[in-house]
């Protein structure tokens, strides 16, 4: 195996001023939050040319890195320094980093394109696009930085837009509590990153990426584990890879826009980077990267079990992401060739997921922000291009021959198969659950019965919000086969993520693949003659023991209440219980005797000068006594 | 026989002291204050001629002057007290109290 | 020899006097005693060699300062007598255990101390030449400091009795204009009528006769008559006896309902100031002076009493307010 390239100092063109892909929409951001109401009626025009600027330099900075002979595309120039002596701000572009500034200025244009339509009768269109463009800002800076702790600052400032976004109607309770049980459970995650940096900080004294993983090596195999596990603690947060997943279905009640941008193509990948551009260290660690495999493999599971019963279009797309990023950290898991595919689907499940979720949005915008999928039903004629391009995504994710997700999601699944025969046949079980899980939404939405309410009256969305849909079908059609045939993205990557030593050539008839269509062919008739061909209930039925484990997203939060809420509670209670009686009873005694004590003493002062006078004579003849008593001694 | 002078000069003491803490009336209380100062003076004046110096006479001059003065201001007060509460008894100024 | 007599005799009178200062109801006699006291006390001061001071204390404190005592003493209440009732509870047993441990404590002191004979102030005085030089040596040198601060203190001293006894006119001095008008806007226009009016006697204790021949009890002299009471003589005319028990016995319930003992009179004193007042005080006095009583003792306590007989209902009113 051939290791990453080296990172070189870089300085001029368009690379040298790449940091304005940051600075862009982090200006946006600032302008359209400082500046309140005056920028409301052009704020949304603002935040997407602030974001296609983005998209302009990102582009040129590949452009300028693809001129470059393959062996010198690790380029790292310093911004400023920050913490002296730790950590200087700098931005890194390599393959790796370039291909996410890609997708997050590429699919975030398309998505705040989108939301001028999507978020058009909104009050607060001007603040849901400063919160985009903070988004898209700290997300270029978490995956541009040359440093973990640059990293960790990206990593805090998606988690605040993406909680600023959850609650952006915050005004409805259950959007404020999603918001706050996002943060508290990517808490959780951050300070597993957190003390991941303070370690590798102790241990290689730095944490500049190209010095740590050169010397990753140099640590003890302990430390390297717990580093990664560590990341992957983090990742998790992030990621909502079990168990710290219960969030993301949760975070469905933010704008779709934000769904689709945040919580389907960008944030919540950003996992995946994490352990792929950690590599280095996981690589060292074999114990870690088996936990990584795992973690996806049960991820993908849940997210496809729950995606399953899920009536909310969005909260069954959540789902869905769940299990596409377990896929994505289980290519993670599995060295370079595994990275390659993971950040492949990663970049074609940006698209399609995107595609989907923006469909999703267009189909609640006719339906009256209806998210019930029992209440939709034969949409296809009135709404077309949205049920298009819906349906390319669903094909793409379900991995229909030739489309983006066929290549990537197979490419996981083989290369899982050779690595783990157990974990990789559990993701190709994986797989017909997603067929039939996504047949289920497709055929419960576009087809069937019309079950609508009864003031429904859907229509096609405006050309504003149709033709990112079309451009992200798009890329969901051709993306894959583009990235994976001839290893052309494998290619690209290797100088950053390493190069393997025999190159995987792509079967279009492979064991694991026939059975992967198979299964998902399975799936997909099974869910026909279930919500295609038979009468769907407006209510949903009870369900079997099954149905309602899978409802109740596989009881993760009673699970979380049960194990970390409750014992909080017990233990608040009686941190409660201690401060009142303990601490407060000692001082509120204290005062109480005092103030008892004195309340008696008092009544000494009786105002009679004449009871004064002889506590004086007493006072006398007590000195008197005194001095006799001394003199005579 | 100084002792026997400062026998008596202590009990007027005591007896002014008892009758400034048994009478009501601030006038007769002054009184006594009077007397305690003036058995003060005696022993002042009693030890000068014990120990031969001057200087005890001179306290006791000094003593009469501030005494003086302290009558014109007290009973000043009492004037201004008995104006205003219409009563002489020191137990009546007594708000000033829990 | 002889100082020893003085010395005994005195200290038995002073301590007597003492006693009685503490021990006598009215305030008038404790004055009177607190002067035995002083008296003594200057005698004591000169048997021991101390001249000036003796004088000074003859002066200053018997003359001036209990001057000034009977002065207040008058303005604020003659024949008020203290109520033998304790009101603080133990204070009398404690002030007892207190005042004569603290002599006893005192006593034993001075007892336990051997005293070398006394060194006597000859010698001090002999270089001046006599007591009140050598005092005026020591005052004009050494002690002058203290001495003008003194003068600081007795000026201040001054000023602060005038602020304090100082009062401030509230309303204009009332001419003889509004007296008059007072006086007829009052219950009785007319002068009281004038005691002494029977054909044998001439003297105030006497009620007048109203013009049907009964006895006017406005014309009793309060005072006088208490006098008489507790003196157990009883006038020997039925009809005035009658009318005098009547008149008692309310002063009685006024005492009651004001406990203040006989501090009714005393409390009138200070509002001479008063317009209404005056004018009554005025017509009293007329009526007085026309009737040839020139004692200026009776004159005085019967004005008194007239102007609190006047003042009864503002009197009343009055003393609400304070309580």
């Amino acid at each position: 195996m051939e290791s990453p390239a080296e990172i070189i100092p870089h300085s001029g063109g368009v690379i040298g001023v790449s940091w304005l892909m940051i600075a862009l929409p982090l200006i946006g951001a600032a302008v359209l939050l400082l500046g309140g109401r005056r920028t409301d009626r052009w704020g949304h025009l603002l935040g997407v040319a602030m974001s296609l600027a983005s998209f302009v330099v990102a582009v040129a900075s590949f452009m300028e890195l693809l001129g470059l002979d393959p062996e010198q595309r690790r380029r790292a120039y310093e911004l400023y320094q920050f913490i002296p002596g730790v950590a200087d701000m700098g931005i890194l572009i390599d393959p790796l980093s370039i291909s996410f500034a890609l997708l997050i200025t590429g699919v975030g244009s398309l998505i705040h394109i989108y939301s001028i339509g999507y978020m058009s009768h909104d009050p607060d269109r001007r603040r849901f696009f400063a919160y985009l463009n903070l988004f898209v800002a700290a997300m270029l800076l978490l995956v541009l930085s040359d440093n973990y702790v640059g990293l960790f600052i990206g990593w805090e400032g998606v988690g605040l837009a993406s909680y600023l976004l959850i609650g952006f109607w915050q005004f409805k309770p259950s959007a404020a509590v999603a918001a706050k049980k996002a943060f508290i459970v990517n808490r959780v995650g951050d300070f597993g990153l957190l003390i991941a940096i303070f370690t590798v900080w102790t241990t290689f004294g730095s944490v500049a990426f190209g010095e740590v993983f050169g010397k990753a090596g140099e640590a003890s195999q302990n430390t390297l584990t717990a580093i990664g596990l560590l990341l992957l603690l983090g990742a998790c947060g992030k990621s909502a890879q079990l168990p710290l997943q219960s969030w993301l279905l949760d975070a469905m009640e933010g704008p779709t826009p934000v769904s689709a941008l945040i919580h389907a193509a960008t944030m919540v990948t950003a996992g995946v980077y994490l352990v792929v551009r950690s590599g280095a260290f996981f690589e060292a660690a074999p114990t870690a990267q088996l936990v990584v495999t795992i973690v996806g493999v049960a991820t993908l599971l849940a997210g496809a079990i729950i995606g399953c019963a899920k009536d909310d279009i969005k909260k069954g797309l959540a789902g869905s992401t769940m299990s596409q990023i377990g896929y994505m950290m289980l290519g993670a898991g599995l060295g370079p060739v595994g990275y390659t595919f993971a950040i492949a689907h990663l970049i074609t499940h940006g698209f399609f997921k995107a595609n989907m979720f923006l469909g999703a949005g267009s189909v609640m915008h006719g339906m009256n922000d209806e998210v019930d999928m029992r209440k939709y039903g034969g949409l296809f004629p009135v709404m077309r291009i949205t049920a298009i391009t819906f349906i390319i995504g669903y094909l793409a994710i379900i991995g229909f021959p030739l489309l983006s997700g066929y290549f990537t999601k197979d490419g996981i699944i083989e290369t899982a198969i050779e690595h783990n025969a157990i974990l990789g046949w559990l993701a190709v079980v994986g797989a017909g659950i997603t067929g039939f899980y996504m047949s289920r939404m497709v055929f419960m939405t576009f087809f069937g019965k019309r079950r609508w309410a009864d003031d429904a009256h859907p229509h096609e969305s405006p050309a504003v919000m149709t033709v990112p849909l079309i451009i992200l079908s798009i890329g969901s059609i051709f993306l894959g086969g583009f990235l994976v045939l001839d290893n052309r993205f494998m290619q690209f990557l290797a100088p950053a993520v390493g190069r393997p030593e025999e190159l995987p050539v792509f079967h279009f008839v492979s064991p694991a693949g026939l059975a992967t269509l198979a299964l998902v062919a399975v799936g997909a008739v099974f869910a026909w003659f279930r919500y295609g061909a038979a009468e769907v209930p407006r209510v949903a039925p009870r369900g079997s023991f099954l149905t309602t484990f899978a409802r109740r997203d596989l009881y993760g939060d009673a699970l979380n209440e049960a194990l970390f809420m409750r014992p909080g509670q017990w233990l608040t209670r009686i941190a409660v219980f201690f401060d009142n009686r303990g601490i407060d009873g000692l001082v509120n005694g204290l005062a109480a005797a005092i103030g008892g004590t004195s309340g008696r003493l008092r009544r000494v002062q009786t105002g009679y000068v004449r009871s004064y006078a002889l506590s004086i004579l007493f006072g006398a003849a007590v000195v008197v006594g005194a001095l006799l008593y001394v003199g005579n001694m | 026989m100084t002792t026997h002078y400062l026998v008596l000069s202590a009990l007027l003491f005591a007896i002014g002291a008892i009758g400034v803490l048994t009478r009501r009336n601030a006038i007769v209380v002054f009184m006594c204050v009077e007397l305690m100062l003036n058995a003060c003076n005696l022993a002042f004046v009693t030890f000068a001629r014990q120990h031969g110096n001057l200087d005890g006479q001179l306290i006791a001059f000094f003593v009469m002057v501030v005494a003086a003065a302290e009558v014109v201001i007290g009973l000043a007060i009492i004037v201004m007290i008995f104006r205003t509460r219409r009563s002489a008894s020191v137990d009546d100024a007594s708000l000033l109290k829990y | 020899m002889g100082e020893t007599i003085t010395f005994w005799v005195l200290a038995v009178v002073s301590v007597a006097g003492a006693l009685g200062l503490v021990f006598s109801r009215k305030a008038v006699y404790s004055a009177l005693m607190l002067g035995v006291v002083m008296l003594s006390l200057a005698v004591l001061y000169a048997v021991q060699d101390a001249p000036f001071l003796a004088a000074v204390q003859i002066i200053v404190y018997t003359g001036a300062v209990m001057m000034l005592f009977l002065f207040v003493l008058m303005l604020v209440g003659v024949d008020s007598a203290d109520s033998l009732v304790e009101t603080i509870k133990g204070q009398r047993f404690w002030a007892a255990v207190a005042g004569l441990g603290f002599a006893a404590l005192l006593a034993l002191g001075i007892g336990n101390v051997t005293l070398s004979p006394a060194a006597g102030l000859g010698n001090a005085v002999k270089q001046a030449g006599g007591n009140v030089p050598s005092l005026a040596q020591l005052v004009f040198t050494r002690h002058v400091f203290a001495f003008e601060v003194t003068s600081a203190l007795l000026i201040t001293a001054a000023l602060g009795a005038m602020v304090l006894a100082h009062r401030e006119r509230v309303r204009p001095k009332a001419t003889q204009r509004d007296l008059a008008r007072a006086r007829f806007s009052g219950p009785q226009p007319s002068p009281l009528p004038g005691p002494g009016t029977y054909a044998l006697h001439n003297a105030i204790d006497m009620p007048a006769l109203l013009p049907d021949g009964t006895l006017s009890p406005k014309s009793i002299n309060r005072v006088l008559a208490r006098h008489d009471e507790e003196a157990g003589v009883t006038p020997t005319d039925p009809r005035k006896a009658a009318i005098v028990k009547q008149l008692l016995a309310k002063d009685v319930l006024v005492e009651d309902g004001s406990g203040g003992g006989g501090d009714e009179e005393a409390r009138d004193d200070d509002a001479v100031h008063d317009t209404a007042r005056e004018g009554a005080h005025d017509v009293v006095k007329d009526n007085v002076v026309r009737d040839d009583v020139t004692d200026m003792d009776v004159q005085d306590d019967a004005v008194r009493d007239d102007v609190a007989r006047s003042g009864d209902v503002e009197e009343a009113a009055h003393r609400e307010d304070v309580k």
